[in-house]
């Protein structure tokens, strides 16, 4: 018996925060490679305190739903879901490099295998492909293309940056797009100025984002100048001083993020190959016909 | 509802069929495990001279070969005792503590016999759980069969107590348990709903047909985790984390709660805890040992520890609370003071948008507060011209 969990934030404010991590849940849930698949949040229910009493069964994956290692992943999560003896050692990681730790939940005795972010995982990277072929509709989508990701920056939390320059770095070496570059919203080289950084006049922006909102729905697009004004919309592309942007929005929403909860759990031990390939395949279908709905946000670290 | 033989029937003859399937597994059960069965009453057991059974209301048959045994467990006054068996054992069986304890509750396994229950599943049992009520009845060969639907809709479908606000045509029927999250999200005005076990879920629409392992799953996405907290407070082993624990172990943003004084929690409890606000019976008091005075509330499932909306709600009135007062001279009418406090309590009880428009006998109604507003506020908002913050300060 074999459980999965994902972790998230969710929020008091906005049901599209969760919506994602519903979906991938739903994705995942229909391979039945696991007995359970439950979601916890921080701010929703049931609560990271609450939501491992909720599953059945003895050995638990957890898989948060987090863009870089931090805050949440270190303290919240682990303090929350009461892991016995947790340190932040146990993940050897250099900002990076979390994968997982075997740890006993002080109120259940399930033992919890701990993961590390999806943000960070390798895999991240092909979704952040991926997401770059859903919004231009193109699966072939590189040559021509420059590429930005986009990520808070380094105020809130310094992993932040390392996540973003991680994959960008990765989607340039695939040598796929004529240029790749990592873009910031509260520092140098900054998203306001991304005509300034691409040569190529088609750009896809794609935001490292758990669920869209505040960030992803209002500030990026005003700040890259889609639109004076978010409730009125942007066009898809849209045209900003010469360039054509195909603003993406995050690369959460997108249906391939359940394939990097579930190498997560791969790399924690679990036997679940199949439902890997099953993954792909239902979210490459999927994401071919990609809905244009809203989604969450994430949250600033510490609230 | 039910599927007992088609008809209504006594309590001593509510009559079920027992498949040779169920007997098999029994039979395995007997081979399997040297003990014998003794459950619900049931009493089966392999013995040297064959097989012994009896229940409280059949004498004792021992030595019976195995098809005298088959035989006899399909007898009338045995079959509710071996479908009720079969279900617990091998249907439900003992994984899933907390589900299973709900499910006998759902019956009240733990108060009635078997014939006692398979009489009642004839009208179906009701269980309240939040804003819903799950009814338990029996399918066929003793399987329970799970319905789940608003408590505004209990009546719907039943034409000589038609009260509510639906009828079974109009309810909507789901059979998936992931489809209450859709309904659980938004409350009849569209709005979000952020804590599940506030009184504001929708009706209109049903669960059907559901077995136990789905009905509670509903009930765990509608009232997330309430099952396991019910069971963990009915097996004594609730882990309840009072206020002062909660709050000492925030950090972040919410590291400020723990400032909050212990009036001001009593505060908290009163503005978010009653039932008026969340269904859920709060368990948690201040420290242990030092229970707040406000009502816990009396909901069917526990509260035990302040939730994240409370914590957050929290951090607001903690800063709030820092303010020291200020002594304010304002003018006002008796009438224009009694307003204020009219406005006070219906934003505080949601009564807004029950006051009509044209109803200006209510302190709280729109045109009211208009004219409040154009008398006595400046151009800055400022009630009475009064500012907020003094010249000096």
């Amino acid at each position: 018996m074999q459980a999965l969990v994902i972790v998230a934030h969710g929020s008091h404010l906005n049901p599209d925060s969760s919506a994602p991590t519903h979906r991938h849940a739903d994705t995942i849930r229909a391979t039945g490679a696991f007995d359970e698949v439950k979601t916890g949040f921080w701010k929703e229910e049931p609560s990271l305190r609450e939501v491992l009493r909720t599953v059945e069964s003895e050995e638990v994956y957890v898989v948060p739903l987090f863009i870089s290692e931090g805050y949440f992943t270190e303290q919240v999560i682990p303090r929350e879901l009461r892991l016995s003896g947790w340190d932040v050692s146990e993940w050897e990681s250099d900002g990076l490099s979390a994968d997982t730790a075997t740890l006993s939940a002080e109120d259940t005795d399930q033992t919890v295998h701990y993961c590390g972010p999806v943000g960070t995982h390798e895999a991240m990277t092909d979704v952040l492909v991926r997401r770059a072929e859903t919004v231009t509709g193109d699966p072939d989508v590189g040559e021509g293309f420059g590429l930005a990701v986009v990520g808070h920056g380094t105020e809130r939390n310094e992993n932040s940056a390392k996540a973003i320059e991680y994959h960008a770095e990765r989607v340039r070496e695939m040598d796929r797009f004529d240029e790749v570059q990592a873009l910031y919203m509260d520092e140098e080289p900054e998203v306001d100025d991304v005509t300034d950084y691409f040569e190529s006049e088609d750009v896809v922006v794609v935001p490292l984002f758990i669920a869209d909102g505040f960030h992803t729905q209002e500030d990026i697009p005003e700040d890259m100048g889609l639109t004076d004004d978010y409730r009125t919309g942007y066009d898809v592309p849209a045209e900003v001083e010469g360039h054509r942007i195909w603003y993406a929005g995050a690369v959460g929403t997108e249906g391939l993020m359940a394939d990097v909860i579930l190498e997560r759990v791969a790399d924690a031990g679990a036997e679940i190959k199949s439902a890997i390939a099953a993954v792909r395949e239902a979210t490459r279908k999927a994401d071919s016909n990609p809905e244009k709905d809203a989604e969450g946000e994430t949250q600033a670290a510490g609230d | 509802m039910t599927d007992v033989g088609g008809e209504q029937r006594s309590a001593e003859t509510a009559q079920v069929a027992v498949r040779e399937e169920q007997i098999d597994e029994l039979l395995d059960r007997l081979e399997s495990d040297a003990d014998p069965i003794e459950f619900d009453g049931l009493h089966a057991a392999a013995i040297e001279s064959g097989y012994a059974l009896s229940t409280p209301d059949s004498g004792e048959q021992t030595g019976l070969d195995e098809a005298a045994f088959r035989s006899a467990l399909k007898e009338s006054d045995l079959a509710a005792y071996v479908t009720n068996w079969y279900y617990w054992e091998a249907v439900v069986g003992h994984r899933g503590r907390h589900r299973r304890a709900f499910l006998r509750h759902a019956e009240g396994a733990h108060h009635h016999s078997v014939p006692e229950r398979y009489a009642a599943f004839g009208d179906g049992m009701h269980t309240e759980w939040g804003e819903v009520v799950v009814t338990a009845t029996l399918g066929a060969n003793g399987e329970r069969q799970y319905q789940i639907r608003h408590g505004d809709d209990v009546d719907a479908g039943d034409n000589d107590a038609d009260t509510g606000d639906h009828d079974a045509d109009t309810l909507v029927a789901y059979d998936d348990p992931l489809e209450a999250r859709e309904l659980s999200t938004y409350d009849e005005r569209g709005r979000y709903r952020p804590l599940k076990s506030a009184p504001s879920l929708v009706s209109g629409w049903v669960f059907e047909n559901l077995d136990g392992r789905d009905a509670v799953e509903t009930l765990d996405v509608l009232y997330p985790a309430s099952v396991a907290n019910w069971n963990l407070e009915r097996e004594g082993e609730l882990d309840v984390t009072h206020w002062r624990e909660t709050a000492e172990r925030q950090t972040g943003i919410y590291d400020v709660v723990e400032d909050l004084p212990r009036e001001g929690v009593e505060w908290v409890a009163e503005a978010c805890c009653v039932d008026s606000q969340c269904l859920k019976r709060r368990e948690w008091q201040y420290d242990d040992g030092d229970e707040l005075t406000v009502d816990g509330g009396s909901g069917a499932f526990p509260c035990r520890e302040p939730c994240s909306l409370v914590v957050a709600a929290a951090r607001k009135w903690t800063k709030l609370e820092a303010e020291e007062t200020h002594t304010y001279e304002f003018e006002l009418t008796p009438s224009e003071k009694e307003q204020i406090e009219a406005i006070i309590e219906a934003v505080a009880d949601g009564r807004v948008d029950d006051i009509r428009e044209a109803d200006v006998y209510e302190g709280a109604n729109r045109y009211r507060a208009r004219f409040l507003r154009a008398k006595r506020f400046d151009e800055e908002g400022n009630l009475s011209g009064t500012p907020t913050h003094s010249e000096e300060s």
